[in-house]
């Protein structure tokens, strides 16, 4: 395990014991824990690409964290173009990445 | 309400300057994009989630909180969070309110009689090969994680760029159970004594200051973080995920010297080579720029737009205590406060002292003119379009245009979704340095964006449809 959370039992900052919550990324479950955003689910799950870029098809995810540099764009629950880093994850959320994403036809 | 201040961002600035509003007695609105106060410097984690013991991963806890709670208990100023500012023109400041790149989200147009900006700024990184490899984070970023979500980015993990706040985000990754196997900055130390130790009186005014970085320096990380001065990572390796960096030892002007390459075997890294102001309201204002590009303001944070302040990091990077320090003479003063007021002297001082502090942090960290030799050809500039270092070179080459806009136009760098936030400085700079006589023709920059924030289409064409005057009628 990589990039992972940190174990709550023995952060010093004392988080109420976790509430988990599963999204799904393109097909695979996700387990992450209420409060993070989609990208912080992911990430805690060590999966730090979820996306291909279009024009060279290189693999992407989160860079910034604080929804500048839009690297993250995901769909969720159908919505296109949402910046991970920036949506808190509800239990149910299903996220897909198309490669279109990012697609600049903003 | 109609706001008699109105504040637009709620870190340290923002926070700063609605209380002080609020204590000369003004209606306030304060706004923030995100769903809690605090901005990035004060990033926690989220109501949903509650922790009995943030404080010890942040500098002024205590002061935030109460902030935060006076405000939130003050029936006078209304918080709204998640409010994405979209546009700001005569008719007023236009707001969505919801979820981050959300649709239906509640339209408001707010008219007040003064506006504090107080959006803060964002990591800048310089391209370095294979820095759009999965595993590549700003340091903000990855500081943002582990302190707002309780993530780490890696096991193993290096911290690389320029300036004070590699330290603080070293200590953040530290704490939360990585192994930060260095920090790696790139100003050498000769230089940073020379501009850390010049005129060491000035020091004297800013005790907090100098103690928050001499604590990280001395006490959370020595020892356990190595600090290298004059390196920088200069290449950054894997095939789909980040497997190693090299580093190198740089001369003065950051030019990696030949022969000191040393490659490391890394899962995460993370880069920071100064701040980008967000500039694009206080461009939408028409607030006049200084010459290094942040927002023009005199000793009482009044803009060159009548009734527009700004405070914190869009005048100038300088840290928390020289944002709540702005942010509380701006706040007073956009109140209607008189500028001489003795409750402002606290804060007047501080900002002088600050300022000087700020300004050799600058030069003791500022960015190399040399960085560009350790890009090749195919290092990505801008990640949206994926345009590369040889495709910019070809471009300027080839082309016979001198203005940014064309030059931007023909390689498509800084045209994608993130609007050349990431790259725009960077691409500036690199155009600019094989320009005819150093300059590029014209006076376009990569900052000016005239929707602040993205907008869905959708959410577009409803815009036209809401009643026409702004304020009550819309809520």
């Amino acid at each position: 395990m990589v990039a992972r959370p940190v174990p709550f039992a023995t952060d010093p900052i004392g988080p109420g014991e976790p509430t988990p919550i599963t999204i799904t990324v393109n097909g695979s479950s996700v387990t992450g824990v209420l409060g993070q955003t989609l990208a912080g689910v992911m990430i805690a799950a060590d999966v730090l690409a979820w996306r291909t870029t279009r024009r060279r098809g290189r693999p992407r995810g989160a860079f910034c964290g604080i929804g500048v540099c839009f690297d993250c764009v995901v769909d969720v629950n159908g919505q296109r173009d949402v910046r991970a880093c920036q949506r808190r994850a509800a239990s149910g959320d299903v996220v897909e990445t198309p490669t279109s994403a990012a697609s600049g036809d903003q | 309400m109609t706001p008699d201040v109105l504040v637009i961002g709620a870190g340290p600035a923002g926070l700063a300057a609605a209380l002080a509003a609020r204590r000369v007695g003004a209606v306030v609105v304060l706004l923030d994009a995100s769903d809690y106060v605090g901005g990035q410097y004060w990033r926690h984690l989220p109501v949903t989630r509650p922790a009995r013991n943030q404080s010890v991963l942040h500098h002024g806890w205590s002061n935030f909180s109460a902030m935060r709670d006076e405000l939130e208990s003050d029936p006078r100023c209304e918080i709204v969070t998640g409010a994405h500012v979209v546009a700001i023109d005569g008719s007023g400041v236009h707001v969505l309110v919801g979820e981050s790149d959300g649709t239906g989200r509640e339209r408001r147009v707010i008219r007040a009689g003064a506006v504090v900006l107080a959006t803060g700024a964002f990591d800048r990184v310089l391209p370095v090969p294979g820095w759009d490899l999965p595993g590549v984070f700003t340091a903000g970023g990855a500081q943002a994680l582990a302190k707002g979500e309780r993530v780490v980015v890696g096991e193993r993990v290096v911290v690389a760029g320029a300036g004070p706040f590699l330290l603080p985000v070293a200590a953040s990754l530290y704490q939360a159970g990585c192994r930060v196997l260095g920090v790696y900055e790139a100003s050498r130390t000769s230089r940073l004594l020379r501009h850390w130790l010049a005129r060491p009186w000035e020091l004297l005014g800013t005790p907090d200051k100098v103690g928050e970085l001499a604590h990280y320096a001395s006490g959370q990380l020595r020892g356990r973080v190595p600090y290298h001065a004059g390196r920088a990572v200069t290449a950054i390796h894997g095939e789909s995920r980040v497997t190693a960096v090299t580093v190198s030892a740089l001369d003065s002007s950051w030019k990696p010297l030949a022969g000191t390459e040393r490659t490391i075997e890394v899962d995460a890294v993370c880069l920071g080579h100064g701040f980008t102001p967000r500039l694009e309201l206080a461009i939408a204002a028409g607030c006049r720029l200084t010459r290094d590009r942040f927002v023009e303001v005199d000793a009482d944070l009044r803009t060159s737009v009548a009734s527009y302040f700004a405070a914190g990091e869009i005048t100038g990077i300088g840290g928390v205590d020289l944002a709540l320090a702005e942010g509380a003479i701006a706040g007073h003063v956009a109140a209607g406060g008189a500028p001489t007021d003795v409750v402002l002297h606290r804060a007047r001082r501080a900002r002088n002292a600050l300022g000087r502090f700020a300004a050799r942090l600058a030069s003791a960290h500022a960015i190399g003119p040399n960085w560009s030799t350790w890009l090749d050809p195919s290092t990505i500039i801008c990640r949206c379009e994926e345009v590369t270092f040889g495709d910019l070179l070809s471009v300027s080459r080839a082309s016979r245009a001198t203005g940014l806009r064309s030059l931007k136009l023909l390689s498509r760098a800084g045209l994608g979704p993130c609007q050349g936030r990431v790259c725009g400085r960077t691409v500036e700079s690199l155009l600019e340095a094989r320009a005819p006589g150093g300059h590029l023709s014209g006076d376009a920059t990569m900052d000016r964006r005239p929707i602040a924030t993205p907008i869905r289409l959708g959410e577009l064409a409803t815009w036209f449809d809401g009643p026409d005057s702004p304020d009550e009628s819309l809520r």
